[in-house]
Protein backbone atom coordinates (compact mmCIF):
# COMPACT_ATOMS: atom_id res chain seq x y z
CA UNK A 1 0.00 0.00 0.00
CA UNK A 2 2.73 2.46 0.93
CA UNK A 3 5.72 0.88 -0.71
CA UNK A 4 4.42 0.55 -4.24
CA UNK A 5 3.47 4.22 -4.79
CA UNK A 6 6.76 5.20 -3.17
CA UNK A 7 8.53 3.12 -5.80
CA UNK A 8 6.53 4.90 -8.47
CA UNK A 9 7.58 8.24 -6.96
CA UNK A 10 11.22 7.32 -7.29
CA UNK A 11 11.17 5.49 -10.62
CA UNK A 12 8.44 7.11 -12.71
CA UNK A 13 9.87 8.69 -15.84
CA UNK A 14 7.40 11.56 -15.84
CA UNK A 15 7.41 14.13 -13.07
CA UNK A 16 3.65 14.49 -12.87
CA UNK A 17 3.29 10.72 -12.33
CA UNK A 18 5.62 10.77 -9.36
CA UNK A 19 3.71 13.74 -7.91
CA UNK A 20 0.44 11.81 -8.00
CA UNK A 21 2.10 8.66 -6.69
CA UNK A 22 3.37 10.77 -3.79
CA UNK A 23 -0.28 11.56 -3.02
CA UNK A 24 -1.03 7.86 -2.51
CA UNK A 25 2.13 7.34 -0.49
CA UNK A 26 1.17 10.14 1.89
CA UNK A 27 -2.35 8.77 2.28
CA UNK A 28 -0.85 5.35 3.01
CA UNK A 29 1.38 6.81 5.70
CA UNK A 30 -1.67 8.54 7.20
CA UNK A 31 -3.35 5.14 7.26
CA UNK A 32 -0.35 3.67 9.08
CA UNK A 33 -0.64 6.46 11.66
CA UNK A 34 -4.29 5.56 12.13
CA UNK A 35 -3.29 1.91 12.65
CA UNK A 36 -0.82 3.04 15.28
CA UNK A 37 -3.55 4.82 17.20
CA UNK A 38 -2.36 8.33 16.33
CA UNK A 39 -5.62 9.83 15.16
CA UNK A 40 -4.60 13.48 15.44
CA UNK A 41 -1.37 12.81 13.58
CA UNK A 42 -3.20 11.01 10.76
CA UNK A 43 -5.49 14.02 10.35
CA UNK A 44 -2.54 16.41 10.47
CA UNK A 45 -0.72 14.30 7.88
CA UNK A 46 -3.64 14.50 5.48
CA UNK A 47 -4.16 18.21 6.08
CA UNK A 48 -0.55 19.37 5.94
CA UNK A 49 1.02 16.96 3.48
CA UNK A 50 -1.80 16.22 1.09
CA UNK A 51 -3.35 19.67 1.41
CA UNK A 52 -0.22 21.76 1.63
CA UNK A 53 3.07 20.22 0.64
CA UNK A 54 1.69 18.27 -2.30
CA UNK A 55 -0.11 21.32 -3.70
CA UNK A 56 3.10 23.33 -3.43
CA UNK A 57 5.00 20.56 -5.22
CA UNK A 58 2.36 20.42 -7.94
CA UNK A 59 2.70 24.18 -8.39
CA UNK A 60 6.41 23.62 -8.83
CA UNK A 61 5.84 20.83 -11.36
CA UNK A 62 3.41 22.92 -13.39
CA UNK A 63 5.41 26.13 -13.25
CA UNK A 64 8.53 24.41 -14.55
CA UNK A 65 6.66 22.56 -17.22
CA UNK A 66 8.87 23.37 -20.15
CA UNK A 67 11.70 21.22 -18.88
CA UNK A 68 9.37 18.46 -17.84
CA UNK A 69 9.74 16.29 -20.90
CA UNK A 70 13.50 16.34 -20.83
CA UNK A 71 15.47 13.47 -19.42
CA UNK A 72 15.13 13.54 -15.63
CA UNK A 73 17.56 10.77 -14.81
CA UNK A 74 21.26 10.95 -14.43
CA UNK A 75 23.55 8.57 -16.24
CA UNK A 76 23.22 4.83 -15.70
CA UNK A 77 26.48 4.80 -13.78
CA UNK A 78 25.13 7.04 -11.05
CA UNK A 79 21.86 5.13 -10.91
CA UNK A 80 23.78 1.95 -10.16
CA UNK A 81 25.92 3.59 -7.52
CA UNK A 82 22.90 5.22 -5.86
CA UNK A 83 20.87 2.02 -5.87
CA UNK A 84 23.82 0.11 -4.49
CA UNK A 85 24.31 2.60 -1.66
CA UNK A 86 20.67 2.59 -0.64
CA UNK A 87 20.45 -1.20 -0.94
CA UNK A 88 23.39 -1.39 1.45
CA UNK A 89 21.67 1.02 3.84
CA UNK A 90 18.43 -0.96 3.60
CA UNK A 91 20.11 -4.29 4.34
CA UNK A 92 21.95 -2.77 7.29
CA UNK A 93 18.72 -1.34 8.71
CA UNK A 94 16.86 -4.62 8.26
CA UNK A 95 19.62 -6.59 9.93
CA UNK A 96 19.63 -4.25 12.90
CA UNK A 97 15.84 -4.23 13.16
CA UNK A 98 15.81 -7.99 13.45
CA UNK A 99 18.85 -8.37 15.68
CA UNK A 100 18.04 -5.73 18.27
CA UNK A 101 15.84 -6.68 21.19
CA UNK A 102 12.97 -4.25 21.30
CA UNK A 103 11.09 -3.64 24.50
CA UNK A 104 7.48 -3.97 23.56
CA UNK A 105 4.74 -2.74 25.80
CA UNK A 106 1.55 -4.76 25.90
CA UNK A 107 -1.06 -3.62 23.44
CA UNK A 108 -3.36 -1.03 24.85
CA UNK A 109 -6.60 0.04 23.25
CA UNK A 110 -6.20 3.25 21.24
CA UNK A 111 -7.49 6.35 22.94
CA UNK A 112 -8.19 9.82 21.60
CA UNK A 113 -4.84 11.60 21.50
CA UNK A 114 -5.72 15.17 20.60
CA UNK A 115 -6.22 16.51 24.13
CA UNK A 116 -3.02 14.91 25.43
CA UNK A 117 -0.99 16.23 22.50
CA UNK A 118 -2.31 19.74 23.09
CA UNK A 119 -1.44 19.50 26.76
CA UNK A 120 2.09 18.27 25.97
CA UNK A 121 2.58 21.08 23.47
CA UNK A 122 1.71 23.62 26.13
CA UNK A 123 3.74 22.10 28.95
CA UNK A 124 6.69 19.88 28.14
CA UNK A 125 7.23 20.96 24.53
CA UNK A 126 6.41 24.63 24.87
CA UNK A 127 9.88 25.81 23.83
CA UNK A 128 10.02 23.78 20.58
CA UNK A 129 6.46 24.92 19.95
CA UNK A 130 7.38 28.60 20.14
CA UNK A 131 10.58 28.06 18.14
CA UNK A 132 8.50 26.30 15.48
CA UNK A 133 6.17 29.29 15.26
CA UNK A 134 9.09 31.71 14.80
CA UNK A 135 10.61 29.31 12.28
CA UNK A 136 7.41 29.12 10.27
CA UNK A 137 7.20 32.91 10.19
CA UNK A 138 10.81 33.14 9.01
CA UNK A 139 10.20 30.48 6.33
CA UNK A 140 7.08 32.33 5.16
CA UNK A 141 8.87 35.65 4.79
CA UNK A 142 11.92 34.01 3.25
CA UNK A 143 9.89 32.09 0.68
CA UNK A 144 8.03 35.26 -0.33
CA UNK A 145 11.24 37.26 -0.68
CA UNK A 146 13.07 34.54 -2.62
CA UNK A 147 10.10 33.73 -4.82
CA UNK A 148 8.95 37.16 -5.92
CA UNK A 149 10.12 38.61 -9.20
CA UNK A 150 12.83 41.23 -9.03
CA UNK A 151 11.38 43.96 -11.21
CA UNK A 152 8.73 46.11 -9.58
CA UNK B 1 -3.28 -10.70 13.03
CA UNK B 2 -0.70 -9.06 15.24
CA UNK B 3 1.29 -6.26 13.68
CA UNK B 4 4.56 -5.96 15.52
CA UNK B 5 6.95 -3.09 15.94
CA UNK B 6 9.35 -4.70 13.50
CA UNK B 7 6.98 -4.51 10.55
CA UNK B 8 6.58 -0.77 10.98
CA UNK B 9 10.34 -0.36 11.26
CA UNK B 10 10.81 -2.42 8.08
CA UNK B 11 8.29 -0.25 6.22
CA UNK B 12 10.13 2.83 7.46
CA UNK B 13 13.46 1.39 6.32
CA UNK B 14 12.16 0.55 2.84
CA UNK B 15 10.61 4.01 2.49
CA UNK B 16 13.87 5.59 3.61
CA UNK B 17 15.89 3.58 1.09
CA UNK B 18 13.54 4.49 -1.74
CA UNK B 19 13.88 8.14 -0.76
CA UNK B 20 17.64 7.74 -0.69
CA UNK B 21 17.62 6.30 -4.22
CA UNK B 22 15.52 9.25 -5.32
CA UNK B 23 17.78 11.84 -3.72
CA UNK B 24 20.90 10.22 -5.13
CA UNK B 25 19.80 9.46 -8.67
CA UNK B 26 17.11 11.92 -9.73
CA UNK B 27 18.14 14.86 -11.80
CA UNK B 28 15.15 17.14 -11.48
CA UNK B 29 15.23 19.28 -8.33
CA UNK B 30 11.51 18.76 -7.69
CA UNK B 31 11.92 14.97 -7.82
CA UNK B 32 14.68 15.32 -5.26
CA UNK B 33 12.25 17.25 -3.05
CA UNK B 34 9.63 14.51 -3.39
CA UNK B 35 12.20 11.90 -2.39
CA UNK B 36 13.04 14.06 0.62
CA UNK B 37 9.39 13.97 1.62
CA UNK B 38 9.59 10.18 1.48
CA UNK B 39 12.53 10.25 3.89
CA UNK B 40 10.64 12.56 6.28
CA UNK B 41 7.69 10.18 6.23
CA UNK B 42 9.94 7.20 6.97
CA UNK B 43 11.29 9.00 10.02
CA UNK B 44 7.76 9.88 11.11
CA UNK B 45 6.59 6.27 10.86
CA UNK B 46 9.47 5.24 13.10
CA UNK B 47 8.70 7.97 15.65
CA UNK B 48 5.04 7.04 15.88
CA UNK B 49 5.76 3.30 15.96
CA UNK B 50 8.17 3.74 18.85
CA UNK B 51 5.69 5.99 20.61
CA UNK B 52 3.07 3.28 20.27
CA UNK B 53 5.14 0.25 21.24
CA UNK B 54 8.08 1.23 23.42
CA UNK B 55 7.37 4.50 25.19
CA UNK B 56 4.38 5.24 27.35
CA UNK B 57 3.06 8.66 26.51
CA UNK B 58 2.77 10.61 23.33
CA UNK B 59 6.17 12.32 23.05
CA UNK B 60 6.95 10.54 19.78
CA UNK B 61 3.77 11.86 18.22
CA UNK B 62 4.60 15.41 19.29
CA UNK B 63 8.06 15.07 17.72
CA UNK B 64 6.40 13.75 14.56
CA UNK B 65 4.24 16.89 14.48
CA UNK B 66 7.40 19.02 14.61
CA UNK B 67 8.85 16.96 11.75
CA UNK B 68 5.71 17.68 9.72
CA UNK B 69 6.08 21.40 10.47
CA UNK B 70 9.71 21.36 9.33
CA UNK B 71 8.82 19.44 6.16
CA UNK B 72 6.15 21.98 5.25
CA UNK B 73 8.49 24.94 5.74
CA UNK B 74 11.27 23.16 3.87
CA UNK B 75 9.01 22.45 0.90
CA UNK B 76 7.88 26.08 0.70
CA UNK B 77 11.37 27.58 0.86
CA UNK B 78 12.91 24.96 -1.43
CA UNK B 79 10.19 25.47 -4.05
CA UNK B 80 10.80 29.23 -3.95
CA UNK B 81 14.50 28.62 -4.54
CA UNK B 82 13.80 26.16 -7.37
CA UNK B 83 11.43 28.60 -9.06
CA UNK B 84 14.04 31.33 -8.80
CA UNK B 85 16.69 29.08 -10.33
CA UNK B 86 14.26 28.17 -13.09
CA UNK B 87 13.57 31.84 -13.79
CA UNK B 88 17.24 32.76 -13.91
CA UNK B 89 18.76 29.67 -15.47
CA UNK B 90 15.90 28.01 -17.38
CA UNK B 91 16.71 24.66 -15.84
CA UNK B 92 15.79 22.69 -12.73
CA UNK B 93 18.40 19.99 -13.09
CA UNK B 94 20.57 19.85 -10.04
CA UNK B 95 23.71 18.90 -11.94
CA UNK B 96 23.58 21.90 -14.25
CA UNK B 97 23.60 24.45 -11.44
CA UNK B 98 27.28 24.25 -10.63
CA UNK B 99 28.58 27.82 -10.52
CA UNK B 100 30.00 27.32 -7.05
CA UNK B 101 32.16 24.44 -8.23
CA UNK B 102 35.80 25.49 -8.07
Amino acid sequence: MVIFPAGVVVFAPKLIDSAFALLFTLFGVAGLFAFLGADFLAAAQVLVYVGGVLVILLFGVLLTRRVQDTEIRVGANQVWVGSLVSAAVLSLLVVFVFRAEWIELPESPPEPTTATIGELLMTRFVLPFEVASIFLLAALIGAVIIGRSEER
Amino acid sequence: MIISLQSYLIIGAILFSLGLIGVLTRRNAISVLMALELIFNAANINFVAFARYSDPGLSGQVVAIFVIILAAAEAAVALAIVLNIYRNRDTVNVDEVDELKG
